[in-house]
């Protein structure tokens, strides 16, 4: 097989760069395998190993600092079958920290090459995540504070399946190398090399150096005992349908009778856990069964089981402009909690709005027409208290009859729920109001 | 005539996979959550792929690697996470990779308030990344607007190569709402130009040009890359292609906005105000202008649903033959400085609260009527 390198781009590493060892041992490795230049994508990083994608006649794809695991994934996952290497450096370990850890846990085929030269070359060798702390680098005293990132024990640790760590002059590199390229899943080789424009300035690091290096860090020679396992963009797939897109876009037709003329705008004003959003959400349904037009907005806090619950349901014979409530035709009170994150409504209100009021709650002085219901007395649970609520709701404000509103909770609920809703909305029509 | 209860979210989502998006990644936030959720149950049935990303970033970068595989890609998030997309969007900007991103904005700034609305990032989105070069914006008012303007999203960024922005909010992203689905304008879908017969050059166009696309892993190599490049997707320091190349990303996105500048103007004839608002404050000002005009008082109303590029054309316009303009937004004032620009020497008012609620209808009617005896 031809060379996979670039004819018009060659190599212009600095003399002596181990990233120029890497690059040929890869072009050995690519030709070796017999892959094709279209097969390939390389994506690269940022910093001297980010020259790779120039120097290849494959794809080449060269992007932001520390995201080229990202991006090649994306490639991946959307063309199973392109051949992707990643070639990073130390820093891009460092600064996609995240990213190498989701891949050796997601194991999706990919192949990581990391360009370890222990320094940031390009911006003057200043102190990446794997300096030694003996080094003497452009960071002044940092890097002696901070020990070096093993990359292949992190990686192993975060679920990597095939690692390898070689020195850039082993014998092996390409073999190596092809061995991590054909490995289905994602497989990470950790290069040792020097850099002679930088690091090794002030470091001098021989071959025989490095060899020592490598040794006592361990060498790493390809699968991970107990992280082999199925791969990702495989399992992915098993998962995929082949279904083309269907288009329903008919709505609902109206099946129900509202005798609503103009707006009609409910807030109920609950805590978690009673069911306030579902009520809403029922009597809001209700309303586009009988084809009115409806909105419903609702307020709860992140932590879902406990606080205020606040649904705002507003009918409407006409299109609706404005989605929020700005005088509440009912306002009903169901917990304490909901009742203190209405605010400052309370004085707003007018005998317009219908305040039906839980017995055992208590509300801010207000305008409203109060209607009192004890649900303890009528036998309605906390829960159920939102629901039957709407039973009343029905019945005092004429707008839907119960028979309506329990033919939409049977529409629109899960079969399992249907018969106790309609129990409750029933018993909330019928029960006494104070 | 049946309606269909939905909210915004979810009209983006049916939007998406109507556009032919199928690849979608984004990382749970409120108020966008639901768009990754409903993506996920919408296009693995479909062959399409969602993932769920170790953080923003990785996100959005999943998404330009799809992207340039060939797929229709979207991500969605809020306000803290369109910071964390930055420097991928300008990525996307400068080597032209078609994305959608939907900003179901939220009260900010910072972590904010995840459960309320408001358009703070309205600035942001256009500016909100490195060399300062043009997106696409679009602001819809409602779930409607949402599906309309998510398939434009689309098409917009496969015909430009641009990264789209959806600029949705609290307000419209998580509230249902009756949809007439039927008569929801459904834009035909558009893709994005192929290469064909002959050497493909990555980036090679005619000035305000749009280059053609063959894909990463395709049978022809491609190069992309995020550093200054020339037509043929080499890392360049030549000053006349770097200036062409700057000039056609610019020139290709702005030079066509009158064929995506998408607007209601409700027009009266004996209006000295014209109120210029966007987002879901455009319903409160709908509202408000049937009152003034019901109280006898004439006024117009002109909806943007493309904010960026500004729709200079359509401002002028509108704005002829009033006196005065009143721009309402819900922020502390961004919008109305590109307006203020446009339509200079004209007075240009201002409305605005971000204070975790919509602004109401009377909040506008008061407002014009103020304007009105300054």
């Amino acid at each position: 097989m031809p060379s996979l390198l670039n004819p018009s781009r060659p190599p212009v590493f600095c003399p002596g760069c181990a990233h120029e060892r890497s690059l040929h041992a890869l072009d050995k490795a690519f030709q070796q395998l017999k892959w094709e230049p279209h097969e390939v994508v390389v994506v690269s990083d940022i910093g001297c190993s980010g020259l790779f994608d120039v120097f290849f006649a494959t794809h080449a794809f060269h992007g932001l600092h520390g995201r080229a695991l990202t991006y090649a994934a994306g490639i991946k996952l959307a063309r199973p079958h392109a051949k992707v290497v990643v070639v990073m450096g130390d820093g891009g370990v460092g600064i996609g920290g995240a990213h190498l850890l989701a891949a050796c846990r997601r194991n999706l085929d990919l192949t990581l090459l990391i360009l370890n030269n222990f320094n940031f070359g390009m911006t003057g060798g200043q102190y990446s995540c794997t300096t030694p702390q003996g080094a003497r680098v452009a960071s002044g005293f940092l890097n002696t504070l901070e020990p070096p990132l093993d990359v292949c024990r992190t990686a192993a640790a975060a679920g990597a399946p095939f690692v390898v760590r070689r020195s850039v002059y082993s014998a092996d590199l390409s073999a190596k190398f092809a061995e991590a390229l054909s490995y289905p899943g994602f497989a990470v080789v950790d290069v040792w090399g020097g850099c002679p424009g930088r690091f090794m300035k002030a470091n001098p690091l021989s071959p025989k150096d490095l060899d020592v290096l490598v040794e006592k860090a361990g060498l790493w020679d390809g699968p991970v005992s107990g992280n082999e396992r199925a791969e990702y963009g495989a399992e992915y797939a098993r998962r995929l349908g082949a279904a083309a897109p269907l288009w329903d876009w008919k709505g609902i037709e109206p099946r129900v009778r509202a005798n609503l003329c103009g707006r009609h705008g409910a807030v109920f004003l609950g805590a978690a856990g009673e069911r306030v959003l579902s009520a809403g959400h029922l009597w809001a349904m209700t309303g586009v069964w009988a084809g009115l037009h409806v909105t419903q907005k609702n307020d709860y806090n992140i932590t879902v089981m406990r606080g205020p619950s606040i649904a705002e349901v507003l009918l409407s014979s006409e299109p609706i402009d404005y989605p929020g409530i700005e005088e509440p035709d009912a306002v009903v009170v169901l917990a304490r909690d909901g009742v203190e994150r209405m605010g400052d409504v309370w004085r707003e209100l007018s005998p317009r709005t219908l305040v039906i009021q839980s017995a055992d709650v208590p509300v801010p002085e207000h305008g409203g027409r109060t209607v009192v219901v004890d649900f303890k007395k009528a036998a309605v649970g906390r829960k159920d208290r939102a629901v039957a609520s709407l039973g009343i709701l029905a019945r005092l404000s004429g707008i839907f009859q119960i028979e309506d509103l329990i033919e939409s909770a049977m529409s629109s609920l899960p079969p399992s729920q249907r018969d106790a809703t309609a129990e409750v909305l029933r018993k909330g029509a019928d029960v006494p109001l104070g | 005539m049946g309606l269909t209860f939905m909210d915004g979210n979810e009209a983006v989502v049916k939007a998406a996979v109507y556009a032919g998006c199928r690849f979608f990644a984004g990382y749970p936030i409120t108020p966008a959550t639901t768009i990754l959720s409903g993506m996920l149950e919408a296009l693995p049935p479909l062959g399409g792929v969602v993932i769920q990303g170790e953080d923003e970033i990785a996100s959005i970068g999943y998404c330009l690697g799809a992207s340039m595989a060939g797929l229709k890609a979207m991500t969605a998030t809020s306000g803290p996470g369109i910071s964390l997309f930055s420097e991928n969007i300008s990525f996307a900007v400068g080597s032209e990779i078609p994305l959608v991103i939907v900003n179901v904005m939220r009260q900010g700034p910072s972590t904010g308030a995840a459960t309320r609305g408001a358009d703070g990032d309205i600035q942001f989105m256009r500016w909100g990344h490195s060399g300062g070069l043009p997106v696409v914006v679009l602001a819809p008012t409602c779930a409607a607007d949402c599906f309309t303007l998510t398939v434009h999203a689309f098409n917009l960024s496969e015909r430009l190569r641009v990264p789209v922005f959806v600029a949705s909010s609290k307000e419209i992203g998580m509230t249902r709402e009756t949809v007439d689905l039927e008569a929801v304008e459904k834009p035909p879908v558009v893709d994005r130009k192929i290469h064909g017969e002959g050497p493909y050059l990555p980036f090679a166009a005619e000035p305000n040009g749009i280059p053609a696309f063959l894909p990463m892993g395709g049978p022809v190599p491609v190069r992309q890359t995020s550093s200054m490049h020339g037509p043929d997707g080499y890392i360049t320091t030549n000053p006349a292609v770097m200036e062409a190349m700057v000039e056609r990303l610019k020139g290709k996105v702005e030079s066509s906005i009158d064929s995506f500048s998408f607007y209601e103007w409700d027009a009266q004839e004996t209006a000295s105000t014209l109120v210029v608002t966007y987002g879901v404050t455009a319903r409160s000002a709908r509202a408000a202008v049937s009152r003034l005009r019901a109280q006898g008082r004439p006024v117009s109303l002109l909806v943007l649903k493309t904010l960026w590029p500004v729709p200079e054309k359509v401002l002028r316009s509108a704005a002829e033959s009033v006196r005065r303009l009143l721009v309402v937004e819900a922020n502390l004032g961004q919008y109305v400085h590109e307006v203020s620009r446009v339509v200079c020497p004209k007075p240009t008012h201002f409305f605005g609260l971000m204070c975790g609620r919509m602004i109401r209808p009377e909040e506008i009617v008061r407002e014009v009527i103020r304007a009105e005896s300054s």
